[in-house]
């Protein structure tokens, strides 16, 4: 089990996730400010990428096919749920 | 339509489990100003706002309450882990094990379960704005109550990011509400006449 690493890539997904939800709320009530579009729109290419290294690895992290590609046997039903982490 | 992440917002560790506290912390699940009620108010206040950015910002908002209430279960199942009936007993909360065992339920820290009263839409903007704001006050509150009644390190550091969340949320739900009052007093809405534009 390669649970070290799961966990601290996933806690690298929720640092640049937060820094995505902040600029989201921020722009929602102020869209024209193009310095956080421009922060916004670099958080989401960390994002992204460290999403697709997790879910390479791991197994979808968004149901539904919004979090990629299953291995065998199908990686949703595993553990751990996240109130178990 | 929504997506389900596999994922918390914010880790949520506790040193031991607390039966007691979980007693405590639930209202922030099913309590008044709890994280349930959060979101389906803002969720549901969306249909009756004039602006985008008020819709905007009300799913958005909405949505990260979602992931709120979910820390806060997160929170519970772990403070109760492992827990028996006696513990459960002598936190006060026998009453939650005997008609939920370890299941989570919406109550208040008195029991009382979560009610639809608890929230308001009167599809107004302003009244409706006005009442997020109070409600992003009120939950601020009862963090900082909660705060002051444990003594796990780790879990005054999650509920101090759901605290600072409330003040981020109330703030932006401010700037909303300033937009909208710019919105409408250009239709000039409150003496109900058109004026020159």
């Amino acid at each position: 089990m390669n649970c070290e690493k799961q966990m601290s890539m996933l806690r690298k997904i929720q640092e640049i996730q937060f820094v995505a939800v902040e600029l989201n709320l921020y722009l929602d009530t102020h869209p024209c400010d193009a310095d956080a579009i421009n922060d916004f729109n670099c958080a989401v290419q960390i994002l992204e990428k460290r999403k697709k290294a997790y879910q390479d690895e791991f197994g979808p992290l968004l149901n539904f096919g919004f979090g990629g590609y299953s291995k065998e046997p199908w990686q949703w039903v595993e553990s751990p749920w996240p109130w178990e982490i | 339509m929504w997506i389900y992440e596999k994922s918390l917002q914010h880790p949520v560790k506790v040193t031991c489990p607390d039966v007691s506290f979980a007693k405590l912390v639930v209202t922030q699940y099913g309590g008044p100003d709890g994280e349930l009620g959060a979101s389906l108010r803002y969720l549901n206040q969306r249909y009756s706002m004039p602006t985008n950015k008020a819709i905007a910002l009300l799913t958005d908002i909405g949505t990260e309450e979602l992931a709120h209430m979910e820390m806060i279960a997160a929170l519970v199942y772990k403070l109760t882990e492992g827990a028996s009936p006696k513990d459960y007993e002598a936190a006060g909360w026998g009453g939650h094990y005997v008609q939920h065992n370890h299941g989570l339920f919406w109550t208040d820290a008195n029991g009382v379960p979560w009610s639809a009263q608890y929230i308001a839409c009167l599809g107004d903007p302003i009244a409706d704005l006005t009442e997020d704001m109070a409600a992003e006050q009120k939950a601020r509150v009862t963090y900082e109550h909660l705060i002051e009644m444990t003594n796990d390190p780790c879990v005054k550091d999650m509920l101090r990011f759901l605290w600072q969340r409330e003040v981020v949320h109330f703030q932006r739900f401010g700037e909303c509400l300033n937009d909208i009052q710019e919105h409408m007093g250009k239709k000039n809405m409150w003496c109900g006449c058109t004026v020159e534009k």
